[in-house]
């Protein structure tokens, strides 16, 4: 059995390890089987494990000694990756962990894991996640909370709190999530793991169970930056099933470590920072003054005031919400609408209200106007500067519990990240060293439209940072 | 009492299933007629999570083909809405249409009385699933689940039960020229949704209710639904009573309209921009000035044409392109070519004298023409010449007649006819015989 170092294993060390058959697809998937057998119980980061996992992995080890070209073909042949819940898989249950849909066998595959299938990856299982990825903490599931790997008392974040927690807690060498607003870049804060939120239609969302259409990000949960942007690479791209993808192809952005070809202009926008707690801000702060010595030039920035997006965010999330739940109404699907849970009850009113004659045009169009203008923000923004660097939350992980004491907490806690999710800006959410606590903290990196690869050059560069002082 | 007048108005939507190829949003075929329920279905016209549309191309085109046919503006930048409501047969607990901004606004027909009926708009939607009772349980097919449909709205501008059946008609014969669906009524391809209130005088503002009677499948039910309709209000605007806002449904056995759901409060649908479907630039997509070009003749040209280039009347020109849009103009021009009355060879098109769907065009011109040779009479001179020939072989009957037997000319007569055979102009061949046995 192969013994875990201190930090775990990236999926890209393991692919070396397989490439060079140092190790076996059998023996990576079993270590990855002890390890949930081990702390699923106390963390509840699974809802299905997968019971083929040792016969799929003997088939990969097959192909592998059978062909030595193998991984041209199947990149990820062999290695073992955990999906969130609201992706519909043919060989899993899909419950987007709501009772609705409990025991629900969808009829297809989505684009993302017939993507993974494809590149030979073997799924793990199913990752815990806040009911129809309503909430923050994936304390909203159905099938119990999710703890986090750094301290069982905290909530890993959500919605893809499970993806996020199996990466921290060596449950999974990565993972699958999903981004509405935040639903990525906050648990990875607080599991203390990378997560890639790409360019709104980067990523198709065939087969992924809608939150709010408009916003809707599919993207990976991985120990390290290489292994985003190898995810990434795999995943991007137009899809024939999803018209809101983007129809140029995507640009592959570097799998290595690559350095900025130029030295950066990168804001550090005052509001945000002013959002979050001194230590965080400190901390962030500090790694901005090393990328200046390294030459990056860095700028103080005044972006519209993050609040406003809760606002704007609230009104757009909840009225799509409203209409994309309005299908399980009990005829077809496991449960009837009893059984959705108070946070899904709160939206389905608030959305069907926003949306109500008579209310129409002061809600939901005025927040679609605001939306236009947070965009136009950004945009503005980028003309001054390359990046946006800034706290990805106002605070590190919560106490299991807290999300009850408020309606709005998800939106409390993802202040920092729905503006640039309103923008359909890809960006990328890092480790950037622990509180007093020992709780990690994260740092997140914006990047304009379609620029995956400038935010993961300079994702790089603050990885290598935060590496070596460690 | 004296009975009171009351001036009806009248509005139709109607609706039109596409014939393309794949469903609106999905690749599943659109043609579900007679198919085994359930058979052709995907996740996307299923309605199952995850599942998202992708905007069919060519039920756009026809779509605006239609719009652009009826004289509507473009509305270029369009785009998709969500109507939100729950029904079993709308499994998405949502119907994709269009509402802010439909392809085509404004528009018009030309009905025959003079008057211009105005459109409000043409807008493309999905179709809903097949759903009906059987046993006391409700069975669903989803094959239709999907279907491309055109609304075509009307503006309140129809006056009458024949002005509305006129204008449906209309749009009927404009879908069938484009091509753009068979619009099969028996087959539900068509369905018409009327409209109907009425108001004291033409100068009273717009009624504040109306009547929706639904799913009408024929001309003829429309036009007596309405008949009827506008009987049982003005009855109840008479008696002082009040009319509720409602939908009825057509019983065309009793010929009457029946309540079904009222809906004194305004629907609410919770309509917003369908955020799975980016807004469509039309103008991008098509080029609009070659649709425009590419339009086969229109209906209303074609009849001015028929009626000016083959001399018909308009009721000739009407039924002709109606019913044989096609052959019965093929037909007409040979009869031209072979110098037949055109209006004769309408006639015998429109009269079904001989199996029109049976023959070529040039085998039917074939059947005009002898009959029309054999109906040809012997006359004058010709007749003249066989008539004395006549008499020639019949001594005894000519002296018969001398004699003063009137029946002889009668067998005479009859002889003639059989050397004619029975082309014989009788009233002629009588007055001959007279003039020469007489002189004899």
């Amino acid at each position: 059995m192969i013994k875990f170092d201190e930090k775990g294993h990236s999926l890209l060390s393991w692919r070396q390890q397989l490439i060079k058959k140092q190790v076996s697809s059998l023996e990576v998937c079993s270590t990855y089987l002890k390890q949930i057998e081990q702390k699923n119980n106390p963390l509840n980061v699974y809802l299905v494990i997968n019971q083929q996992l040792l016969e799929e992995a003997k088939r990969a080890d097959q192909a592998i000694n059978n062909n030595p070209e193998a991984f041209k073909n199947q990149p990820l042949l062999g290695l073992p990756i955990a999906i969130k819940d609201n992706f519909c898989t043919l060989d899993f249950p899909t419950t987007a962990s709501s009772l609705v849909l409990n025991n629900y066998h969808p009829p297809y595959e989505s684009t993302v894991t017939q993507k993974l299938k494809k590149a030979g990856a073997i799924i793990l299982g199913k990752t815990n996640m806040d009911a129809w990825a309503h909430g923050s903490s994936t304390e909203t599931s159905d099938f119990g909370p999710t703890k986090n790997p750094h301290d069982t008392n905290r909530t890993p974040g959500g919605s893809s709190g499970g993806s996020a927690a199996a990466v921290a807690a060596d449950m999974a060498p990565a993972a699958i999530g999903s981004e509405t607003a935040g639903s990525i870049r906050q648990p990875a804060a607080w599991c203390g793991v990378i997560g890639l939120k790409p360019t709104y239609g980067r990523v198709s969302r065939w087969g992924v169970i809608a939150m709010a259409s408009s916003l809707d990000c599919p993207g990976p949960i991985t120990k390290t930056v290489a292994d985003a942007a190898f995810i990434y690479n795999l995943l991007a791209g137009p899809d024939d099933h999803d018209a809101t993808t983007i129809k140029s192809p995507a640009p592959k952005i570097p799998i290595k470590k690559t350095l900025p070809e130029k030295k950066l202009t990168i804001g550090l926008p005052k509001e945000y920072f002013s959002l979050a707690k001194k230590e965080i801000s400190q901390k962030i702060i500090a790694l901005s003054k090393q990328l200046k010595k390294s030459g990056h030039q860095i700028r103080e920035i005044s972006l519209l005031d993050p609040k406003i997006s809760i606002a704007v965010y609230t009104i757009l999330q909840r009225a799509e919400v409203s209409s994309n739940l309005a299908r399980y109404d009990g005829i077809r699907y496991g449960q009837n609408r009893a059984f959705f849970g108070l946070e899904s009850l709160r939206r389905i009113m608030l959305g069907t209200f926003v949306l109500s004659a008579g209310y129409f045009d002061q809600y939901y169009l005025q927040a679609q106007k605001a939306r236009t203008k947070i965009i136009n923000n950004f945009a503005d923004t980028f003309k001054k500067v390359d990046l946006i660097l800034a706290p990805t939350t106002p605070t590190t992980a919560l106490k299991v519990g807290a999300w009850k004491k408020s309606a709005m907490f998800g939106e409390m806690q993802d202040v920092l990240v729905e503006p640039s999710a309103l923008a359909g800006l890809p960006a990328i959410n890092l480790l950037a060293g622990s509180d007093r606590n020992g709780l990690p903290i994260g740092l997140q990196i914006i990047g304009p439209q379609k620029q995956e690869s400038r935010v993961v050059k300079l994702a790089y560069q603050i990885e290598a940072i935060t590496n070596e002082k460690n | 009492m004296m009975k009171q007048k009351f001036f009806p108005i009248i509005g139709l939507e109607i609706h039109i299933e596409l014939t393309t190829k794949r469903k609106m949003f999905c690749d599943c075929p659109a043609d579900h007629f007679n198919k085994e329920p359930n058979t052709q279905t995907c996740p996307v016209c299923l309605g199952l999570p995850g599942a998202l549309p992708v905007p069919n191309k060519e039920a756009i085109k026809r779509t605006l083909l239609l719009a652009i046919s009826l004289d509507c503006q473009i509305n270029s930048k369009t785009w998709f809405d969500r109507k939100n409501y729950f029904y079993p047969d709308l499994p998405k607990g949502y119907q994709i249409s269009q509402f802010f901004r439909p392809m085509g606004i404004g528009g018009q027909v030309n009905l025959e009385t003079g008057q211009k009926i105005n459109i409000k708009e043409v807008h493309l939607e999905e179709d809903t699933a097949k759903s009906l009772i059987k046993n006391d349980q409700r069975l669903l097919d989803f094959n239709k689940s999907g279907v491309p449909l055109i609304e075509v709205v009307s503006c309140p501008d129809l006056t009458s039960p024949q002005e509305a059946k006129d204008y449906a008609q209309k749009i009927h014969q404009l879908v069938r020229t484009l091509k753009i669906s068979s619009a099969d009524m028996e087959k539900g391809q068509m369905r018409l949704e009327a409209n109907i209130s009425l108001k004291k005088s033409p100068q009273d503002p717009l009624p504040n209710y109306k009547v929706e009677i639904k799913n009408i499948n024929s001309f003829r039910y429309l036009h007596d639904a309405i008949t009827y309709e506008i009987n049982r209000q003005s009855q109840l605007l008479s008696a002082g009573k009040k009319i509720t806002q409602e939908t009825r449904g057509y019983n065309p056995r009793q010929k009457t309209t029946f309540s079904q759901r009222s809906k004194e409060e305004a629907y609410e649908y919770r309509y917003f921009p369908e955020p799975d479907i980016p807004p469509l630039n039309l103008t991008r997509l098509f080029q609009l000035d070659k649709i425009r070009a590419s339009l086969p003749e229109l209906p209303e040209i074609t009849i001015k044409r028929l009626i000016s280039q083959y001399h018909l009347s308009r009721y000739q020109a009407d039924i002709l392109f109606r019913k044989y849009p096609k052959r019965g103009e093929a037909v007409l021009k040979i009869a031209q070519l072979e110098k037949i009355k055109t209006s004769d060879a309408a006639n015998a098109i429109i009269n079904q004298d001989y199996p029109l769907k049976n023959l070529t065009p040039r085998e039917f011109v074939n059947k005009i023409k002898s009959t029309q040779e054999s109906t040809l009479l012997i006359s004058g001179n010709d007749l003249e010449t066989i008539i004395n020939q006549v008499i020639a072989k019949n001594p005894k009957a000519v002296n018969d007649y001398r004699a003063g037997k009137e029946a002889a000319l009668g067998f005479l007569i009859g002889q003639t006819q059989q050397k004619t055979k029975g082309k014989t102009d009788v009233a002629n061949a009588k007055q001959i015989f007279i003039k020469i046995l007489n002189r004899g």
